[in-house]
């Protein structure tokens, strides 16, 4: 049995500690908006947190969740459902297209700000060259992650 | 996005509850009655293709035949109808239109395109004939491809939706106030009499609305009336794509039930079988409920994904041999080489020819000859291709992201011997799709495996799957001879290539004033899946030609932006598209040592792209470091959307030119996951900036395509600015290891 907390919340789970926290998130516990893109941690699509730290979850086992935190894209807007400064500087810049990579590119922006509040755009880059985007939203997102560092989202 | 009820109606009446629906059809085989779209009666006959929805409560619903694969139509054609309606934006949602037989007759695709072609543009047939050749042949006309959702769908039905229902709303105001319906202002979802101060919501005439006669011919704004046609609104599906909330394909749930999971291989090389399966490890392994030999490909059914992975990876299939088993990237470029020594200068199927290029070939002063070779691409769309299935009772219910959701209906009727009746498509977003969602492959084999177990599947190919299965843009050679009379001026043309899959004349080059000009195509078969991506043949295309012309610029001792303008006498739009992307780069200014720019010019898609890339060479690699892009694409009708698909064409096509190569060996694709396969990162993604030409509002151009063509030869001319070395093979990066 694995104890761990998706976003706030305790969970008790009967699984093969091997899984992938991706699959358990999406089978087990229903939450669909962490995305399934190439299972080996190259494309970030699966980014989640896990206290606090962006990981590739299609990569990592849930056994090391245990007694953690896990963030997902579900959990990043505030408790009332306020949007992420991110979120709505994604909203502003238009980033998304087909918006299924988005998910994951939100998490490590997330992660990036948090310890990096003003980030350059070699950060920018290192930060987020493990997420790909095959709709090519590159220069949108860089422009709202600088946008929401700089508090200028709407 | 709403949810479908799966309620039928056809034609224009009242719903429960008061609600106006107003639909346009297309009459198919009625050409003379081109437009006449506007049924009033459903007989099961006529071609649905956009629908409006206004509630008592005063909300306007489009109902959209396209699917939302991040191209922003589902907003775009939203904003169309909600113009000529005057609807209040703020009011309007939409909602995906059922893949549904009520909506669209078996009858040929032909007619359909046919009852465009009176008024509608000349390239909706040739990009009919040589995009969708697979769909007319099933009949299935919702599609999602081409470029063509604005301009088509767009301009021919959910404007005249819009203006119709307006019209009706405005006569039944006009009879209750017992006013002039000319007197009637219809404005933000408001009707307002000023002369008797009278003022009501369209919901409040919605029902009366319905009584009224359907006009056959509704007027059309002029541009200088568009309220928000010609405005970049912000697209109506993103705020769920920044929540998790969005629902692809690969997120699909069955109502009521707990999914089983399958993983799938099919064999490496096409064509093959599946002789037999080891299962001994797979079957002892968790959550395994069942493991089938489909013949085509093997299934593992388990309680979750990743043990049905983890199971599959521990089958050992033993497939057939096949003739293509011992094919590898070198022997399939030889048999390019050989169908086109055997074409040579004159040989093959004449697809162009004007004036003699071989005679003028022969008495030009400066002759230039070249060969350029592209790879197999695979599509690589993030959302890897998947399909959820359940068969019972007879039927058959489908849930996955795809762009031909009736094509997808009939593939899978046929395979479970059921009638297109007895499958319903359940249509969700697209992860992206590019070209590889035409293709109904994986709804088949879903419903086939769900067939089998009897209960509910979800199934997922893992990315090795979705890179080796794939229905590529095909590898091909191009060989060029021109030929420069005294003063540098091109006199003749010579063209020929092994592959040709449409649209029709991505090979042209009329725009450029040659007078001898011969195109020709001597085929070569290969034994990997063809298929659609992003730009088809102006993929390849784009970077010949473009490539071809910057050479004869640099063989005549000209500016290659000088060169192709002088060229462009016959081609003011090309011209204006040319000068105007020169003018934003700054074209001509001095760079420093190791940077270079590139220019090139494509009209696709009814859209005329030119680009300029800049490029510079850092630790002895090309690094595109900035993107101009100027388009005219006749009249955009969402700016910022349309900005959005420009970047986006040219950051997949700047993937396509510097990393895409799939290669062969032993007749198998070698590339499997984005380590081998490689990606654009952010670290390589250029800045660019985008601009358009609004040069004809009559006649649309597509923009989730046009702006790939030109992005492989403006690097690569680039990279002969930069450095001298002139690459006449892509990827790029093969190049520079």
């Amino acid at each position: 049995m694995i104890q761990t907390t998706v976003n706030g919340k305790p969970q008790k789970l009967d699984v093969d500690p091997a899984t992938p926290i991706l699959w358990v998130l999406r089978e087990q516990l229903g939450m669909t908006g962490t995305k399934f893109g190439c299972g080996v941690a190259q494309c970030g699509a699966c980014t989640a947190h896990l206290d606090g730290q962006p990981i590739r979850s299609c990569s990592t086992p849930i056994s090391e969740a245990d007694g953690r935190q896990i963030t997902t894209i579900e959990g990043l807007a505030g408790p009332e459902g306020a949007l992420h400064p991110l979120q709505q500087a994604w909203i502003d810049a238009q980033v998304p297209q087909c918006g299924y990579c988005q998910s994951g590119q939100l998490m490590s922006a997330a992660a990036l700000l948090r310890d990096t509040p003003k980030p350059s755009d070699d950060q920018i880059d290192a930060a987020m060259s493990g997420n790909i985007c095959r709709c090519g939203t590159y220069e949108r997102i860089r422009k709202a992650i600088k946008a929401a560092a700089s508090g200028t989202e709407r | 996005m709403n949810k479908w009820s799966r309620r039928g109606f056809i034609g224009a009446g009242v719903l429960t509850g008061g609600a106006l629906v107003v639909g346009v059809a297309i009459r198919p085989g009625n050409a003379v009655d081109k437009l006449r779209g506007l049924v009033a009666g459903g007989e099961g006959e006529q071609l649905v293709n956009a629908w409006v929805k206004i509630d008592r409560d005063n909300t306007v619903t489009a109902i959209v035949p396209h699917c939302e694969m991040g191209q922003g139509a589902h907003t775009t054609l939203a904003q169309m109808l909600a113009d000529e309606l005057d609807a209040d934006w703020a009011k309007v949602s939409v909602m995906q239109a059922p893949a549904d037989g009520n909506y669209v007759v078996p009858d040929a695709a032909r007619d359909f395109v046919a009852a465009w072609s009176l008024d509608a543009p000349k390239w909706l047939e040739p990009t009919y004939n040589g995009l969708f050749t697979q769909i007319s042949k099933l009949g299935d006309v919702l599609v999602t491809g081409g470029s063509s959702s604005v301009r088509t769908t767009g301009q021919h039905t959910m404007r005249l939706a819009g203006a119709a229902a307006r019209q009706m709303l405005v006569a039944a105001a006009a009879a209750r106030w017992n006013v002039p319906a000319s007197e009637i202002v219809a404005e933000n979802s408001t009707l307002v009499h000023k002369a008797s101060n009278k003022r009501g919501t369209y919901g409040e005439f919605a029902e009366a609305a319905s009584q009224e006669s359907m006009p056959q011919t509704p007027p059309l704004k002029d541009v200088s009336q568009y309220k928000l046609m010609g405005k970049g609104l912000q697209r109506l599906d993103i705020p769920a794509k920044v929540n998790g909330e969005a629902l692809f394909g690969i997120d699909a749930q069955v109502p009521g039930q707990k999914l089983k999971y399958v993983a799938v291989k099919a064999p490496p090389v096409p064509g093959a079988k599946v002789e037999a399966i080891n299962t001994a490890t797979a079957k002892t392994m968790p959550g395994v409920r069942e493991i089938l030999n489909m013949g085509d490909f093997v299934a593992v059914v388990a309680d979750g994904y990743w043990q049905a992975q983890m199971a599959l990876n521990m089958v050992e299939p033993r497939y057939s041999r096949t003739e293509g088993d011992g094919l590898d990237s070198a022997k399939l470029s030889a048999r390019f080489a050989k169908a086109l020594d055997d074409a040579g200068d004159t040989g093959g199927t004449s697809l162009a020819n004007e004036g003699d290029a071989p005679g003028a070939l022969a008495s030009a002063a400066k002759k230039v000859v070249a060969e350029y070779k592209v790879p197999f691409v695979a599509h690589a769309a993030m959302e890897p291709i998947n399909c959820t299935a359940w068969v019972h009772d007879g039927k058959c219910e489908i849930w996955t992201s795809t762009q031909v959701p009736l094509m997808a209906r009939s593939a899978v009727a046929k395979a479970l011997e059921m009638s297109n009746d007895d499958v319903t498509v359940n249509q969700l977003y697209l992860g992206g799709a590019f070209g590889r969602r035409l293709e109904s492959d994986y709804p088949v084999q879903a419903a086939r495996v769900a067939k089998a177990t009897g209960y509910p599947i979800k199934m997922i190919w893992s990315r090795e799957e979705d890179t080796r299965q794939d229905f590529y843009r095909p590898a091909d050679t191009s060989r060029f001879w021109g030929g420069l009379d005294g003063s540098g001026k091109p006199v003749s043309w010579n063209n020929a290539f092994t592959q040709l899959n449409g649209p029709d004349g991505s090979w042209d080059v009329s725009h450029y004033d040659v007078p001898n000009r011969t195109i020709r195509h001597a085929p070569a078969d290969m034994h990997l899946r063809f298929g659609s991506l992003r730009s088809v043949d102006h993929s390849q295309q784009g970077f010949f030609v473009e490539s071809f012309i910057d050479e004869l610029a640099h063989a005549a001792g000209q500016d290659p932006f000088e060169y192709r303008r002088a060229l462009l006498s016959k081609s003011p739009r090309h011209k204006a598209v040319l000068e105007k992307v020169a003018q934003m780069s700054g074209w001509g200014t001095p760079l420093p040592e190791g940077t270079g720019r590139g220019i090139a010019l494509v009209k696709s898609f009814g859209t005329i792209v030119a680009e300029v890339a800049e490029v510079t060479l850092q630790d002895g690699k090309p690094r595109v470091t900035k993107v101009w892009c100027c388009a005219d694409a006749g009249y955009v009708m969402n700016p910022d959307g349309f900005a959005a698909q420009m970047e986006g064409g040219i950051i997949y096509g700047l993937t396509t030119a510097l990393y895409s190569g799939i290669t062969l060996k032993d007749g198998s694709v070698e590339q499997s996951n984005f380590h081998d396969f490689q990606m654009v990162r952010m670290e390589d993604a250029p800045t660019v900036m985008v601009d358009v030409i609004n040069g004809d509002s009559k006649v649309l151009g597509g923009a989730g395509e046009p702006s790939l063509p030109p992005l492989a030869p403006a690097v690569t001319n680039a990279i002969f600015a930069a450095t001298g070395k002139r690459i006449r093979e892509l990827p790029i990066a093969k190049h520079f290891a």
